[in-house]
């Protein structure tokens, strides 16, 4: 790289990166991908409802791939996010159930805590695996995912459904924007409403895109990703930044099980089940690279709700059945992974151009 | 330091073995102790006649098969592309769906058309395969990612083949190859591990395959400066995982009599990659240990058959699994280690002092 560079001697700043290219081509495809729903699916998708309905139904999936797009971005995957969902929406339903604390509050900020916590508890125990003993994080989170599977089922194989009173209450509080809604025949005005769990979705999202790109953390996982034996020269704690990267991940699996929970109250063992792949889906699809070092959340939140027009489209049209639902989210994944791969490819040979037109000169 | 790291590595022949042989010698001595009955083997009469031998030993080694073979190809693509292919459940079913295919185009089930069947499976397992493998070689694709395809559509790509949920298969042929043969009283899988065990050695052997996967597997850079073409090597070892997987899925397509898209070979991947893992192979490619990973696959079916044994619940099997994978990865992890060889080297010192 640094040979490169010298070669090719003072040159213009590349209008666009890697990452902003892939992240706004993703974007792109969203808007048209949508606005051909408009077109020809009609109907419900003429109605911000609709929008507001993909971020209801999918709020947990887009924090979980935001999570995976950190770990991603410094290098590791994360596969045991699915596991962890699964786990505190089961454990969260129990205590609610069974706690018999009086105040209606504090049992479910009690349970909110306890969601948190489960997540902490995987995401430090993976994190210390993967940064100190330098474990594969593929292993670790597998082996994540299995606990946390084995866990769910050995807490309850039936499924749980919440009672708690103040609780289904509070999963019914929506934000309610009329200016935003449509008149129904009978002359009502239907206001469009989004829950509470896809705002804490929305807040994750801006929350994370700044910690990536201007907190000292975010930095550096940018830095361990794309080069690990550099940042280590550099000064950066490897180590810690690795270990955090694992513990925010886990703590925003934990939420992503809350925030589940507040959308579909009810436990079950196959909660979240694959989930961790679709998140993987949609970080790739927004433009992060498994390899490290290169990644955008705001793509990553792109490339969730690309998923989840393809499954609202396919729910909306005669097609309607799982298999094709997943033979379409199968193609439009190697779409976007062929995608990037010609694009990443011709920029190296462009730049292989460049550095040869240079040494000729 | 230096003398320590060199001694370190002169271990590594064994050492990568020295993990999962004791695993397995623990998992083995639990089970003596716990139930000195658990390893009996004893020579019972099955629903067709014959005489089968039953016993813990056999159904392990038996139900195991699937998954060794997985991961004797899965060791192979592992070293040559340094990640793993997640869709080897997905391509399995999707093989053992064209076996049951072929076999009801045929009037009756005779050993031609399974023979037929089974080449036909093969070649379609291994252009799946292939085009896993161009993705990876050619687009430079993360296996992983390149994998994840096939992954999330690949079931769904066998339930359009054969057209309906669980298409059944009947014929003494098909349950000779997925249960026993008359006459002989071991499990015919065991013997279709043998059979691609051998064959894989064999290649190993007389090929220079071996040598050149690992080579591509270090530094793949190097490799092509040494005239080896990576992008052949890494096709090819994932044209051999694509006939092992094959193979899998009739052996799975047999034990069943049918082809269930939805359990057929169902979270075998994770498996496989761990069964690789277990057997000390590095998951970031370079050299490898067949005999690891299939120790690794027993090791796994072993500890699910002690669970199971243990009248643990099928469902909760996956929790106590998790902690002995755990143990098992801290124990081979490079930190531990020198940390361990550090405090022998010490302890071995003050003993020679005093």
């Amino acid at each position: 790289m640094a040979a490169k560079k010298r070669a090719s001697g003072p040159r213009r700043r590349e209008p666009v990166t890697d990452s902003q290219l892939l992240m706004t081509i993703t974007i792109g495809i969203f808007l048209a991908m949508y606005a051909l729903a408009m077109i020809f699916m009609g109907g419900g998708f003429l109605r911000t409802q609709q929008f507001f309905d993909l971020l209801n139904d999918n709020a947990a999936l887009i924090i979980i791939s935001c999570s995976l797009t950190i770990v991603m971005i410094g290098g590791g995957i994360n596969i045991s996010v699915g596991g962890v969902i699964g786990l505190t929406v089961m454990a969260c339903a129990l205590f609610l159930n069974e706690s018999g604390i009086a105040s209606g509050g504090l049992c479910i900020f009690l349970t909110f805590l306890l969601a948190l916590g489960i997540g902490l508890a995987f995401g430090v125990l993976q994190g210390f695996l993967i940064s100190h003993l330098e474990i594969q994080p593929f292993i670790v989170t597998l082996a994540g995912m299995f606990l946390a599977r084995g866990l769910t089922t050995i807490l309850s194989v039936n499924p749980v459904k919440v009672a708690h009173e103040d609780f289904l209450s509070l999963v019914k509080v929506k934000a309610s924007f009329p200016w935003l809604g449509y008149t129904a025949k009978n002359g009502n005005l239907i206001p469009a409403k989004l829950e509470i769990g896809a705002i804490v979705a929305l807040a994750v999202v801006v929350l994370v895109y700044l910690m990536l790109r201007y907190a000292r953390l975010g930095r550096h996982i940018y830095a361990i990703g794309g080069n690990q034996q550099s940042a280590l020269m550099l000064g950066i704690n490897v180590k810690r930044t690795r270990f955090m990267s694992y513990l925010i991940s886990g703590l925003l699996s934990g939420l992503a099980g809350f925030v589940f929970l507040m959308h579909k109250p009810a436990g079950n063992a196959s909660v979240a089940m694959r989930s961790e792949m679709d998140a993987i889906a949609a970080s790739i699809i927004g433009g992060t690279l498994l390899t490290g070092g290169v990644g955008n959340v705001i793509g990553t939140f792109f490339g969730a709700m690309i998923l989840a027009t393809i499954q609202k489209i396919i729910a909306l049209s005669p097609l309607n059945e799982s298999w094709w639902q997943e033979m379409a989210n199968g193609a439009m994944l190697g779409l976007f992974i062929m995608l990037q791969s010609v694009i990443l490819g011709n920029r190296g040979k462009r730049k292989k151009a460049d550095v040869q037109i240079v040494r000729r000169e | 330091m230096s003398a320590k790291k060199i001694q370190i590595r002169r271990g590594g022949g064994l050492g990568q073995l020295l993990i999962p042989l004791v695993a397995l010698a623990i998992l083995l001595l639990f089970n003596l102790i716990r139930d000195p009955g658990f390893y009996s083997i004893g020579v019972a009469v099955n629903n067709s006649g014959n005489r089968v031998l039953t016993g813990n030993v056999i159904s392990i080694i038996d139900s195991a098969s699937e998954l060794a073979i997985i991961a004797l190809g899965m060791t192979l693509v592992t070293a040559a592309c340094g990640g793993q292919d997640i869709s080897v459940g997905a391509v399995g079913t999707i093989a053992g769906s064209i076996f049951v295919k072929v076999l009801k185009a045929f009037p009756s089930i005779n050993l031609g058309a399974v023979l037929a069947a089974m080449l036909a499976c093969c070649l379609v397992a291994v252009l799946f395969n292939l085009f896993n493998g161009a993705l990876v070689s050619v687009f430079r694709i993360q296996p992983m990612i390149a994998t994840l395809i096939l992954f999330s559509c690949g079931r769904s790509i066998a339930y359009w083949i054969v057209g309906s949920a669980t298409p059944q298969i009947d014929s003494p042929i098909i349950s000779a190859m997925g249960m026993t043969i008359p006459g002989i009283p071991i499990p015919t899988p065991i013997f279709g591990v043998i059979l691609v065990g051998l064959l894989l050695a064999l290649i190993f052997r007389f090929t220079t395959l071996r040598l050149y996967t690992e080579s591509v597997g270090v530094n793949q850079g190097a490799a092509r400066l040494n005239g080896i073409n990576p992008v052949v090597i890494k096709l090819l070892s994932f044209v051999i995982l694509g006939v092992c997987v094959a193979v899998a899925g009739v052996i799975g397509t047999c034990r069943m009599g049918q082809v269930s898209h939805k359990t057929l070979l169902i979270d075998i991947e994770m498996d496989a990659i761990l069964a690789v893992a277990i057997g000390g192979n590095n998951l970031g490619g370079g050299r490898f240990r067949i005999s690891g990973s299939i120790l690794g696959a027993y090791i796994i079916q072993m500890l699910t058959t002690t669970l199971l044994a243990m009248r643990v619940d099928p469902v909760n099997i996956k929790a106590y699994k998790a902690v002995v994978i755990i143990i098992i990865v801290m124990a081979g992890s490079p930190v531990v280690k020198s940390r361990l060889t550090a405090l022998w080297s010490r302890a071995r010192l003050s003993r020679g002092v005093n």
